[in-house]
Parts: structure tokens; C-alpha cells; sequence
């Protein structure tokens, strides 16, 4: 066991040097001066969250963690307490560690009283070994694009590891089968589920039942402690513990609301009886979707949704959960590795619901590959142009009365947000 | 999601019927692009599509015109493998009989001999495909562009770690252009035995390469009707055509990298 300790001046005097000339040069990059810090002192990270008060929460998942992770976030700053948190990026320890520069005294000192960390799973076991989490939230294990890890039960392991990693407390997914049984190598921690009523499970099909797996009969599950039991437009209902509540929201989208019941579970499990109910049911109405997370901007006086869908499960849920009538429609493609280089993943979506409104303009690298796929499905395209920016500005153009949703890939999103700034005011990211 | 019937049989309402070999467990790799496109292009060459699925334990349907079948992970070649070897004679004899048949990635392999895992032990295959499979560390990943005499260009994407090599009675279905194909060792991709057709390429595969869907269409028809393929009628659902999506398609596919 290694016995930390906080870090040496020397490393936050450098490591933030190496932050502003990043800055200087007009880079927001992270992982310079995450490079550095790790080449001065390997146990940097460790050292400044073992000092946190509360600890450390990780959530992981395949599917909605950005959001869930922010959610969290408002929900315990709501409660008073601050957080620290990362925002997504390439690589999770030095992107850690380039937020933590920002915030960080000069006697290593983070000014937070708990960390809630968004964990790739490709980076978990890593980062596990490095940095026990007090605290976990597992979310799913969705099919990702196939080439990424090339299994499906491969990642639930990387779960898994996280679980077992984990000092005092579990939230699993009751509804995921792979999700749910990492409880089997749980012993010492306490355990506890999120889950869905069983009149809402169709709304979020999963890959096994997809693929006829799921026989719909359903063996006892754990009682949750925070179960969706009703789903509206910008609605919820949640019945936690004996109380039911039902809230407006700000997030959208069936699978959204779903992560507002994982993220309020995760609350429950790190405040106990310390949680304030008034406080906690006013930050969840006021909660918000991370960036192309069903966030709405406007053009033209018309909203324009952008839903990133990175994969089958994904857009599955995008699409029954955002209603096709009274829209124009644009999906947009990309197979740079962020987005998946193997497109095998579209023939794993129904775009049925789309074939009475059509869609109104397809993009991006793979622009005919989803041409293909909407054809074999019998869902008519008005127009197709591979170039991200010249499409956008057509597609605004050709629909300039009708609110507009943009289903695209990570780095699909990238570019026509860039774009949408010339347009409207977009939130940087990073 | 089940591919939909159309609810007017025409005229003729001559049917192909279609057998999906296990695709609650062998599925992955968007293994029902497949099945779509044989359902749909069979509907636009005129004739009625039937889609059959064969799960473990289910009985062998009589009447099969065609039969497909797709990668799985490990769990699911797992719990396929016995049931597999229980119909081994049921598909050897439908491809001495020329049924046309197309196996992609794990279906491929236990269309072989066997499949010999990296501690040695072997998994039988059903011996339909005179191949044999080999686990390695390797996982061969990426876009593949390969060169068939009977198809054409065939482009596809491969994800996969056990790696085949043909023997005498097998002949390759493409040379690999670029990627790795069946091995790293020779220029292989897939294998073709009468009308059996293997391959490790998916994307899905028939989507973007119609020369083998419309070889397996054709064949199915030709062994049932005694007739050819009469003309190809899909609505146009864009600006342009679904040949010319589909030429787009494989232009973009085949320059993109590894
Ligand atoms: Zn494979």
C-alpha cells in the first residue's frame, strides 16, 4: 500500500506553468501539463483526492454518463457541497489532472469537498488501481461501436473492476442484466439499484431483446431505491424509498430522465440522512443535459436539438424518445475513431419511425452509408452532401420555419457545432 | 426489431424463403443488415421474402431456399456450438445440394473444421467449408477492400482475432487489397465452397456489396423457379438512385483508412 501524501509544491508550481503555456499558445489541450505532473510525481492525483472530505464518486457506464456525471454534480452542489469534476476528454488521468491545475492551491489543496469523476470505461481498471472511488455509479453496457473494445462482456468486466474497487458504496442499473449481476462479487460495500417500472421497460429496448434474447420474463430483482415510474415530456415521476415525487425537469429524452433516477440513487447512497429533500427536488428540475445531450439551441428564432448517438442502444433511444412529427430531421455520420471506424452499428437501429416525415438532409463521412441504411428501411432523404458545414447551412436554409434535430456521431458534433457558432451563441466546449 | 413481411403477396406471391442460423446469439456485427437487404432486394426482384430464424433447440424448418448467418462473442459461440454440431448433416447436405448460404465472422469459423483456442483445446465446427481456425492474440481490426473474380470488389470491415487458413477444397472468396482478411499470412479473405459463401466482412456486408446478395438471390431462384432474375425494381428513396448511394457507399468506404 502506498501511504499518500499531498503533493509537492514543486510539481503544482510546474504542472500550473505548464497549464498557462498551453493557455498562452492558445491550446486547451490537457494533456501537456497532465504530462507533466505525471512525470514529476506518479502519485499526484492519488495524493489530492485522498485529501477530500466526502471522496471520491466515479460514474461509468457505456451509455449517458456525461450527462448522469453532471447531473450528479448539480444535484450535490444543490445540497452545498462543492465538487470537483472533469469534464470528458481523451485521456482521463491527464484530463483529471489538468482540471485539478486550474483549481488547486499552491499547498495542493483542492477546494472541494468531494470529487465526482465521469471514468471511461477503457480507462477504469487504470485509474481504479490508482485512486479507490469511496463511491460508484454503474450506468449500462450498451453495445459501443464494436471495434472499441470488440466485447460487450469485456467492458461489463471493466465494471466490474470498478465495483470491486469501490470502498463503501454501489448504485447498479436494476434493468441491465450485466450490470446488475457485478453485485454477485460485491460483499463489503452496500449496494443499491436504479430502476424502471415494469410498464416503462418498452420504452428502452435493449440489445439482447433486440435480438430476441430477452424472453420479457423477468426473475426477482432487488428492490430499487429509486425507480422511474412515470415519464412525460420534460416529466418524471420517481418513487424513492416509500415517497413518490413527480417533477418537472429541464433534461429530455426518455433515457435522460432515466439517468436523473440513477443520479438521484447515487445521491441518496453518498448524503444518507443528510440529504435535503426541498433542496434536492429544486436542483433536479433545474438540472441540465451536457452538451449534445439533447441541448437545444436557437437559429432563426426555431430550435435546433443536437443528439449525439453513438451507438444501436443510443440512437434507438434518441429516436423513440424525441418525437419526429412537426421536425426536419439531419443525421450526420462521421468514422473517425471517436465516432467508430465500423458502421455495422446502423443496421442495428430502426429508423421506421422516421419513414412518414423523412429525412431532410444526411452528412457527414459516411453520409451514404446512412443513405443506405434509411433506404433499406424505406425512409425517404431529401438531400445528401458529405461536407458537415455546407449541409448545415442548407439544411437551416431549406427549413427555415420548423424546429430541427440534428442526430450525429462525437466528432460529427464537433464540427457542426463550430459551425452553429457563426449562427448562434454554442457553449465552448473544452 | 423483425423484418417486416409485406402484407400484399404479389402476384405471383412465388416465395424465398430465408433461414437466419441463430440470430439471437450470433448477431454482433450488424449481422441483420444482412437479413434486410436479402428481404428487401427479393421484394424488388419481385418474388415474396420469408424470413425463418433458427434458435438453439428449435426445429430444423423444411423448405429453406437460403440460409445466413453472423459473428458472435464468445458467450454466444458458446451456448450455439452443440446445437450447431446436432444439424451439422441437416447443412452439409443442403450445400451438396447448392443452397446458397452466407456465413460472416464466427458462423464462418464453425462453418469449418474447428476452431483451436490459444490454449489448444478445439471447438468442432460442422465441416461445411474445408477451413480451420486458429485463436491468436491479435485482433485484426480495420476497413478491407479485397478483389473477388466472381463478385467484384468486395468491401467490408473485419473485427476479429481467430485467424483461418483454407485447405484443398475451399477456394478463397477475394484477395485482400488492403487490410488482413482471413490470417496475416496469406492475401485470403473468406472462403467459398459450391455455393457456400464465408467471410469476415461486415459493415454490414451485403449493403454495400449487392453483386453477393443478388448472387445469392439468383441462385435461390434459379434452383427453385428455374428461372433468372428478372428486372430489379427499388423505389427511389433519395435524389439519386440506390445504385448510386451504393457506388457512393463503397467509394467512401474504400478510401477511408485502416
Ligand atoms: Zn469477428
Amino acid at each position: 500500500m502506498i501511504r499518500l501524501r499531498p503533493p509537492r509544491p514543486a510539481t503544482i508550481v510546474l504542472g500550473k506553468a505548464a497549464r498557462a503555456l498551453t493557455r498562452l499558445r492558445g491550446g486547451s489541450g490537457s494533456a501537456f501539463p497532465g504530462l507533466v505532473v505525471e512525470r514529476l510525481d506518479p502519485s499526484f492525483l492519488a495524493g489530492v483526492l485522498a485529501q477530500l472530505p466526502r471522496g471520491v464518486v466515479v460514474v461509468s457506464g457505456t451509455n449517458g454518463k456525461t450527462t448522469t456525471t453532471k447531473m450528479v454534480v448539480e444535484l450535490l452542489r444543490g445540497q452545498g457541497l462543492r465538487v470537483f469534476t472533469n469534464r470528458s476528454g481523451s485521456n482521463f488521468t491527464r484530463g483529471v489532472v489538468a482540471s485539478m491545475l486550474g483549481e488547486i492551491g499552491p499547498t495542493g489543496r483542492l477546494n472541494a469537498d468531494i470529487a465526482v469523476l465521469e471514468l471511461d470505461e477503457a480507462h477504469a481498471v487504470h485509474f481504479v488501481r490508482a485512486v479507490n472511488p469511496q463511491y460508484s455509479l454503474l450506468l449500462n453496457v450498451m453495445r459501443d461501436q464494436l471495434d472499441r473494445f470488440g466485447e460487450i462482456d469485456t467492458t461489463a468486466g471493466l465494471l466490474r473492476t470498478i465495483a470491486e474497487h469501490t470502498t463503501e458504496g454501489v448504485v447498479l442499473n436494476r434493468e441491465d442484466s450485466r450490470v446488475a449481476a457485478i453485485a454477485d462479487s460485491l460483499s463489503t460495500q452496500q449496494v443499491k439499484y436504479f430502476g424502471l417500472a415494469p410498464e416503462l421497460r418498452s420504452h428502452f429496448p435493449s440489445d439482447d431483446e433486440l435480438h430476441g434474447a430477452g424472453s420479457g420474463v423477468v426473475s426477482q430483482q432487488p428492490e430499487a431505491d429509486v425507480l422511474l415510474t412515470g415519464l412525460g415530456t420534460q416529466q418524471g415521476t420517481f418513487r424513492m424509498g416509500a415517497e413518490e415525487i413527480s417533477s418537472e425537469l429541464t433534461v429530455n429524452g426518455a433515457y435522460n430522465i432515466y439517468n436523473a433516477a440513477a443520479a438521484l440513487a447515487l445521491v441518496r447512497l453518498v448524503l444518507g440522512d443528510d440529504t435535503d429533500r426541498g433542496a434536492l427536488l429544486a436542483s433536479l428540475r433545474r438540472a441540465s443535459p451536457a452538451f449534445g445531450r439533447g441541448e437545444s439551441l436557437t437559429v432563426g428564432g426555431q430550435p435546433v436539438d443536437l443528439v449525439l448517438v453513438k451507438n444501436p442502444s443510443g440512437f434507438r433511444l434518441g429516436l423513440s424518445s424525441f418525437p419526429a412529427e412537426g421536425v426536419a430531421t439531419m443525421i450526420a455520420i462521421n468514422d473517425n475513431y471517436a465516432d467508430g471506424r465500423d458502421m455495422s452499428w446502423l443496421w442495428d437501429v430502426g429508423f421506421e419511425s422516421l419513414a412518414h416525415k423523412g429525412v431532410a438532409m444526411v452528412s457527414g463521412v459516411r453520409t451514404y452509408d446512412m443513405a443506405l441504411r434509411l433506404s433499406y428501411d424505406g425512409v425517404s432523404i431529401a438531400a445528401h452532401e458529405p461536407d458537415l458545414g455546407k449541409a448545415l447551412d442548407d439544411f437551416l436554409a431549406a427549413h427555415p420555419d420548423v424546429p430541427k434535430r440534428i442526430f450525429c456521431t462525437y466528432t460529427a458534433m464537433l464540427a457542426l457545432r463550430k459551425r452553429l457558432g457563426t449562427y448562434t451563441e454554442v457553449e465552448a466546449f473544452n | 426489431m423483425t423484418v417486416p413481411v409485406p402484407s400484399e403477396p404479389t402476384a405471383s406471391d412465388q416465395q424465398i424463403r430465408v433461414l437466419q442460423l441463430y440470430p439471437r446469439d450470433m448477431n454482433i456485427y450488424g449481422d441483420y443488415g444482412n437479413a434486410l437487404v436479402l428481404m428487401r432486394r427479393i421484394q424488388w426482384y419481385g418474388f415474396t421474402p420469408v424470413m425463418l430464424s433458427y434458435n438453439p433447440g428449435d426445429e430444423f424448418p423444411e423448405d429453406v431456399d437460403m440460409l445466413i448467418g453472423g459473428g458472435g462473442q464468445d458467450s454466444g459461440q458458446d451456448r450455439i456450438q452443440q446445437d450447431l454440431l446436432g444439424i451439422g448433416d441437416r447443412l452439409r447436405g443442403l450445400a451438396e445440394q447448392d443452397t446458397p448460404m452466407l456465413m460472416i465472422c464466427g458462423l464462418y469459423q464453425l462453418f469449418g473444421h474447428f476452431f483451436e483456442t490459444r490454449d489448444g483445446s478445439r471447438i468442432s465446427g460442422v465441416g461445411v467449408l474445408d477451413v480451420e481456425t486458429y485463436g491468436t492474440d491479435n485482433r485484426l481490426i480495420g476497413n478491407v477492400v479485397s478483389e473477388s473474380a466472381d463478385f467484384g470488389q468486395i468491401i467490408g470491415y473485419e473485427n476479429h482475432s481467430g485467424q483461418t487458413y483454407l485447405g484443398p477444397t475451399a477456394e478463397p472468396l477475394a484477395q485482400v487489397v488492403v487490410g488482413e482478411g482471413n490470417n496475416q499470412r496469406d492475401p485470403h479473405e473468406g472462403a467459398r465452397y459450391r455455393n457456400v459463401l464465408g467471410s469476415y466482412l461486415h459493415g454490414a456486408l451485403l449493403p454495400k456489396n449487392p453483386a453477393i446478395a443478388d448472387f445469392l438471390i439468383g441462385t435461390a431462384v434459379r434452383q427453385k423457379f428455374e428461372q433468372e432474375l428478372p428486372a430489379f425494381e427499388a423505389p427511389q428513396s433519395a435524389p439519386v438512385s440506390l445504385q448510386t448511394l451504393t457506388e457512393h457507399a463503397r467509394e467512401a468506404a474504400a478510401a477511408r483508412p485502416r
